[in-house]
């Protein structure tokens, strides 16, 4: 059994089916593409597994639990962390405080009342924090306010503090949208990078084809809201369905 | 020492300085000189000075941080005023009691009015927020009398049971005999100072006050406020509730709000429903823009110019400006006195109105931001090459 089970899912919206009894399960420790033409429910699915969406039926179990009708801060306390399209950071802290907020909430859960300690005695914290920014080559940027990085750092930074939470699942929505060629393939090389490096299951959102053949384990193709094929890479690049509803397409 | 960095500790210690020798300090004009009337070091004035620095203080703690703008302040000052007049008459006139009232009725209304308000943010919190202060004004003039006694304000009466009174206790607040109007009057040349014992115990509690509010700015709690402010999505998905951090700096600036209520009835001990008005919560907004939000020190600059420019500009009046422009032709004095005449006296509101516009258009970061601007065009003499060699700047230290 997967670390994340998502059974019979459907969701509507309006007329529109969004989804439609989708069936998924990521394995331990690999890394799952979901890859779809646009409006094939991708980030409808995402939505659905970090809570800011209900589906309609159906069940998503993560590590034996269900995470429905939880908060999304819930479940991310869970083990659940999610890098999205655009980066979402603390764009008026500084690099190192980004870092330094998943570090508390991993130690002290949703809310705690440490008004009369300091960020800087946290030694054991600051720790992991240094750690991990020396791993994602920001040390230097550490003093510097998070907005004014580029785009490319800022998807870095966005990794590092949700890797510092060592969460169980990374949900990654389109992490290479919008970027160049070259910008792209360092992401790849990233991602490789904390897959070997870290026990760490990813669930990776993607458009891109070429990002995606470069680092699944298993790719689950979604068209009009239902799995069209699940399968490894090799597999699905000759599939006359894919082919007919996605690759084709681009072609 | 005490838990703050060697910077914070210097700021501490030259508030600290600065409140002590306020009495000296905003008395630069001799007595009866012409200038004298720019004087601030009177007691009524410097403990005003003081208590809005406070209530600015805890306003600054919810908005300067998180970003939630109240509109409903005001209330809880009301409350934290009310509270301390009821200690007076059931108790007696020390003001310990009625502080710590004040700070917990005023603590236990945030909670609920802060409850029900976090639900939403923008500026329909605002609308919240200033809905529960008309509400709580309304409420303090009519029904609830009884409580507020209406429109003559909550006073002392010699009826009022005061079951604590000795029978040499002073029939005026004081803090364990040390009466708060007690002043020491000290002439140096043609100077005189005035040392009040409500200043200093004013003084004495902004200063714990201040030293708090460091301390939660430098916390992990005040640094998940701000984060609150950037970024709620990104705290959410971070496995943050930023709920209860809000409504805990809600509650912590209601009680800075309400301890400033209380000071406000120990200096005089009077409480009307006026101190909750619309106005009262728009005041201390102005002062925290004015001042610098998010800043430390900001709220507590504005709160001393918006009290200075009130209580200065609006008593100087058209016979004192034909006094200094005597100098002048005839004609050309009246004309002076023309132009200056709409800024000053009942008019003091326009030229504080167009300080605050200018502040805000021209230093969005309030009075700080022009006094860090000055300091660094002085660093920025002797080393010009400075920009070239350095990487990108690092981001400024809150609260500098």
């Amino acid at each position: 059994m997967g670390i994340l089970e998502v059974k019979g899912v459907n969701k509507r919206f309006g007329g529109l089916q969004a989804l439609g009894d989708v069936n998924l399960s990521v394995a331990e420790n690999s890394v799952h593409a979901i890859i779809g033409p646009n409006g094939a429910g991708k980030s409808t699915l995402l939505n659905c597994l970090v809570g800011k969406l209900i589906p309609d039926t159906g069940s998503v179990m993560f590590d034996g639990q269900s995470v429905l009708g939880r908060t999304p801060h819930e479940i991310n306390q869970m083990g659940i962390s999610r890098v999205f399209q655009t980066p979402e950071i603390f764009g008026d802290l500084t690099v190192f405080e980004n870092v330094m907020i998943p570090c508390f909430a991993r130690r002290d859960g949703a809310f705690r009342l440490h008004a009369f300690e300091t960020v800087m005695n946290e030694q054991s914290l600051v720790e992991q924090a240094e750690e991990i920014l020396t791993d994602m080559n920001m040390i230097d940027k550490r003093h510097m306010h998070s907005a004014s990085l580029s785009r490319g750092d800022k998807r870095r930074l966005e990794m590092a503090m949700c890797l510092v939470q060592e969460p169980r699942l990374l949900l990654l929505d389109e992490p290479t949208a919008g970027m160049a060629r070259a910008d792209t393939n360092n992401t790849i090389d990233l991602l490789r990078e904390i897959k070997e490096k870290r026990d760490i299951t990813m669930a990776i959102i993607e458009h891109d084809m070429h990002v995606v053949f470069s680092l699944a384990d298993r790719i689950t193709v979604l068209a009009q809201g239902t799995p069209l094929v699940e399968d490894i890479p090799e597999k699905i690049k000759g599939h006359p369905k894919v082919q007919e509803a996605y690759l084709g397409q681009a072609q | 020492m005490l838990g703050l960095d060697k910077r914070d500790l210097t700021l501490l210690a030259i508030v600290a300085v600065l409140c002590l020798c306020a009495p000296i300090l905003l008395n630069p004009f001799p007595t009866g000189s012409e200038l004298a009337q720019f004087n601030a070091g009177y007691p009524d004035l410097m403990q005003r000075f003081i208590i809005f620095g406070i209530f600015a203080i805890g306003f600054n703690i919810l908005f300067g941080l998180t970003g939630y703008l109240s509109f409903g302040h005001a209330a809880f000052l009301g409350v934290g005023s009310y509270a301390t007049v009821w200690m007076f008459k059931l108790l007696g006139y020390n003001i310990v009691p009625g502080i710590l009232l004040s700070l917990l009725v005023s603590g236990l209304f945030a909670l609920a009015i802060g409850y029900i308000s976090l639900r939403r943010s923008g500026i329909y919190f605002s609308i919240l927020t200033l809905a529960f202060a008309q509400m709580s004004f309304a409420l303090a003039y009519s029904v609830l009398s009884p409580i507020t006694n209406g429109e003559t304000g909550l006073q002392v009466y010699g009826t009022d049971p005061q079951y604590l009174m000795g029978p040499d206790s002073p029939n005026i607040p004081h803090l364990f005999g040390l009466e708060m109007r007690a002043t020491h009057f000290i002439e140096v040349g043609p100077w005189l100072w005035q040392f009040n014992a409500g200043y200093y115990f004013c003084a004495v509690v902004m200063l714990v006050a201040f030293y708090i509010a460091i301390r939660i700015f430098r916390s992990p709690f005040g640094m998940m406020l701000r984060a609150v402010k950037s970024n709620q999505q990104r705290m959410r998905y971070t496995g943050l509730n930023p709920r209860p951090y809000t409504l805990a700096a809600f509650v912590i600036s209601g009680m800075y709000a309400g301890l400033a209520g209380g000071l406000m009835a120990s200096m005089d001990p009077l409480a009307g429903a006026e101190r909750m008005q619309w106005t009262a919560s728009g005041e201390v907004v102005l002062m925290t823009i004015l001042g610098g939000a998010g800043t430390l020190i900001g709220p507590v600059l504005g709160a001393g110019m918006i009290k200075y420019l009130e209580n200065i500009l609006s008593k100087i009046n058209d016979s004192i400006l034909h006094q200094w422009f005597s100098f002048l032709p005839d004609g050309l004095e009246d004309a002076a006195v023309f132009m200056i005449h709409p800024f000053i006296g009942k008019g003091w509101h326009l030229t504080l109105g167009i300080i605050f516009m200018l502040v805000v258009i021209f230093l969005p970061g309030g009075l700080v931001e022009g006094g860090q601007r000055i300091g660094r065009l002085f660093r920025r003499r002797g080393k010009a090459s400075d920009d070239a060699v350095h990487p990108p700047k690092a981001a400024p230290h809150v609260g500098e």
